[in-house]
């Protein structure tokens, strides 16, 4: 049962995954991956995930699609047309992507886990996932946010001018 | 409830069943939503035309100047003809301009800004959609501005649009994090994410103390906290150094002219009255009177009123003060905002773990006036007057 | 198909577009969108297992879902702040043409 919806949402997310690649100019690029991510940010609130969708939304295309525009102006990428997009072996890329998906398709089809009697819709309250942060998890958040900090402060000293070598 | 309190959701169902008879079942909902929808298309342009007729009146008097005072008696019309002005404007697109994304900005602006007030709650029963997490959706999709204003700033191919448009990512990235800061501690309080929840949690009690969040020491501090970060997201005066005009001409949407250019204003002062009626609803009670008695007048009526103050404390403001530095701009928001936000954070937290009664009083505004009073010496001491030297261009 | 069968094949094809991205782009923001979209196609097989599979506990994909996301923006900061570092000191970010490492 492959509903309208969900084949205008999954085409959204394919066409701007493959423009996010190919486009020439880098500027594009994060435009393009920025429409993926709203696309599945769709997607996550399609099969009832509010939360993960807003927060999807806030986070890549609040935060990391911002930090992408950032490292393009700031490495001059918006500017310089390059000569070759491509690595020099890049039917080798092709071909194991190529592979990986075929692999992963036969595994789809095949498992009986991706083919689940169709069961009730499950429904999480905001309330419970706060609580289950606090309680369950709380671990997980804490070390995510030491993890958060500290890719802080590395991102801040790594690209820290430290005068050396221009 | 009065009828006068629940007229437009009456009116609202009465249409609905009008439609009902004529309409096949299926299109019940999207006939409700449209119903809720178009009195918003309708509203708050209105009440941008209202808006930019009263900031330039205002600016004018505390200028010592009378304003526009041609159109139409006390210069009402102004706006009708700003917009026809702006509409029979030619529509200059420069020749290296990325045309697509250059078209694109200006209408994802508008469609974000209006799209955030589905969740906020205008009256008693009057919001689009309550949704169980309103809040955060109020911020991830009030988050698209900032790649809007970059697309805006970079398609245009103008250093200067550039540049505003880098300065204005950058500052609201710096000031979205102290606005969604001063916000948990409402979210703690009201232990939910849902506007009209939060609203409910501040209901008149009997007491002679209203129930609004701004009425202790936390919401106080979280609501002037708020304003100040509102302002810098919606780059207004004193944080408007992306749209400098005498720096950076305009910034980001110098390239934009006639309906794009009048599309960007729009979309400006939606996102200031969005945020201001959020600042409402988190803190002034939203809807709600401060007492039990004030319950007699409509709930929308409050809410306007609220509303409309915010609005005037913004154009004092934009009156008042001087623009700020990039560095002091940036410091003000990592130094100062960002650790007062942090802290009152754990204020909150305590006001709430203490229980009631006189002590978590006397603590909480300890707490905040001692921070504030150490932040801000902190903040001044690095900023000590300094021999300024000048440079030149050779 | 089933719901779920649609969502992992889009979640799959996702994974293979960001996998051959990383693989064959020469620039360094590109392969990081690469691996972004690979992160993003994992977590899309959360929340479509999380919704449509068996669970024992009602949240525990959601978690799985808000704390990758939390990873990946980390991930993001540091890898972005690597290609500024790398652009300092190289003047480009083409993956080819840094190989010091190769000796």
């Amino acid at each position: 049962m492959v509903t309208g919806p969900f084949l205008i949402l999954a085409a959204l997310i394919l066409v701007g995954a493959v423009a996010a690649v190919r486009m020439r100019n880098l500027v594009h690029c994060v435009l393009a991956v920025a429409v993926v991510f709203v696309g599945l940010a769709a997607a996550y609130l399609q099969l009832g995930a509010q939360f993960v969708g807003w927060a999807q939304m806030l986070i890549y295309v609040g935060a990391v699609a911002i930090l992408l525009v950032f490292a393009v102006l700031l490495t001059r990428g918006g500017e310089v047309p390059e000569r070759a997009l491509f690595s020099p072996g890049w039917h080798w890329g092709v071909t194991i992507g190529a592979a990986v998906f075929a692999l992963l398709a036969w595994a789809i089809r095949q498992s009986p886990a991706a083919h689940p009697p169709p069961a009730a819709p499950v429904q999480v309250t905001v309330e419970q996932i706060g609580t289950a942060l606090m309680t369950h998890d709380v671990l997980a958040l804490e070390v995510t946010g030491l993890l958060l900090t500290a890719a802080l402060i590395g991102a801040v000293i790594i690209a820290m001018n430290d005068g050396g070598p221009q | 409830m009065s009828g006068v309190d629940q007229l437009f959701v009456q009116l609202k169902h009465w249409a609905l069943a009008r439609c009902a008879g004529i309409l096949p079942e299926a299109w019940q909902p999207l006939v409700s939503l449209l119903l809720s929808i178009i009195p918003l298309l309708v509203i708050f342009p209105t009440l941008f035309a209202a808006m930019v007729w009263m900031e330039r009146k205002g600016l004018g008097r505390i200028q010592n100047r009378y304003g526009p005072n041609r159109v139409g008696p006390f210069g009402l019309l102004q706006p009708a003809a700003d917009g026809i002005k702006a509409l029979i404007k030619e529509d200059i697109v420069p020749r290296a301009a990325d045309r697509v994304v250059h078209w694109l900005a200006p209408v994802l602006l508008v469609t974000t800004a209006f799209t955030v007030y589905a969740v906020l709650p205008f009256g008693r029963n009057m919001v689009v959609v309550d949704l169980e997490a309103g809040l955060l959706f109020f911020f991830a999709v009030g988050t698209v501005a900032e790649l809007v204003v970059f697309m805006a700033g970079w398609s245009s191919r103008n250093k200067y649009a550039l540049l505003g448009a880098m300065r204005a990512v950058a500052q609201m990235i710096s000031y979205e994090i102290p606005l969604v800061l001063s916000t948990v501690t409402v979210v703690m309080i009201a232990g939910t994410l849902s506007l009209p929840q939060i609203v409910l949690a501040q209901s008149p009690a009997s007491g002679w103390w209203p129930a609004w969040f701004v009425f202790t020491p936390w919401g106080a501090a979280g609501f002037v906290l708020f304003l100040i970060a509102a302002n810098a997201e919606a780059n207004r005066s004193p944080f408007d150094l992306p749209e400098g005009e005498s720096e950076i001409i305009a910034g980001y949407f110098i390239e934009y002219s006639g309906f794009k250019f009048a599309l960007f204003f729009l979309g400006e002062y939606l996102s200031l009255f969005a945020v201001s009626a959020l600042g409402v609803t988190l803190f002034l009670g939203g809807w709600h009177a401060p007492y039990v008695v004030g319950e007699w007048v409509p709930s929308w009526v409050w809410f306007f009123l609220k509303l409309l103050a915010v609005l005037a404390l913004f154009i004092w403001t934009r009156g008042t003060l001087p623009r700020l530095r990039q560095d002091q701009l940036m410091n003000f928001a990592w130094k100062f905002m960002i650790p007062m936000t942090l802290i009152n954070v754990v204020i909150a937290a305590l006001w709430h773990w203490i229980g009631s009664g006189p002590v978590r009083w006397l603590v909480c505004s300890a707490l905040v006036i001692g921070a504030y009073s150490l932040l801000g010496r902190g903040l001044m001491r690095a900023g000590r007057w300094m021999p300024r030297t000048y440079r030149f261009a050779e | 198909m089933t719901p779920l069968a649609g969502y992992l094949l889009l979640a799959a094809v996702l994974f293979c577009i960001g996998l051959a991205a990383a693989l064959t782009r020469r620039n360094a923001i590109v392969v990081l969108i690469g691996i972004e979209l690979m992160l993003n196609a994992a977590n899309l097989n959360f929340i479509a297992f999380w919704q449509f599979g068996a669970h024992p506990a009602p949240v525990t994909g959601i978690m799985f879902a808000l704390f990758a996301i939390g990873i990946a923006a980390a991930e993001a900061a540091v890898g972005l702040a690597l290609v500024i570092a790398v652009y300092r000191h190289y003047r480009t970010t083409n993956m080819d043409e840094i190989n010091e490492l190769q000796g």
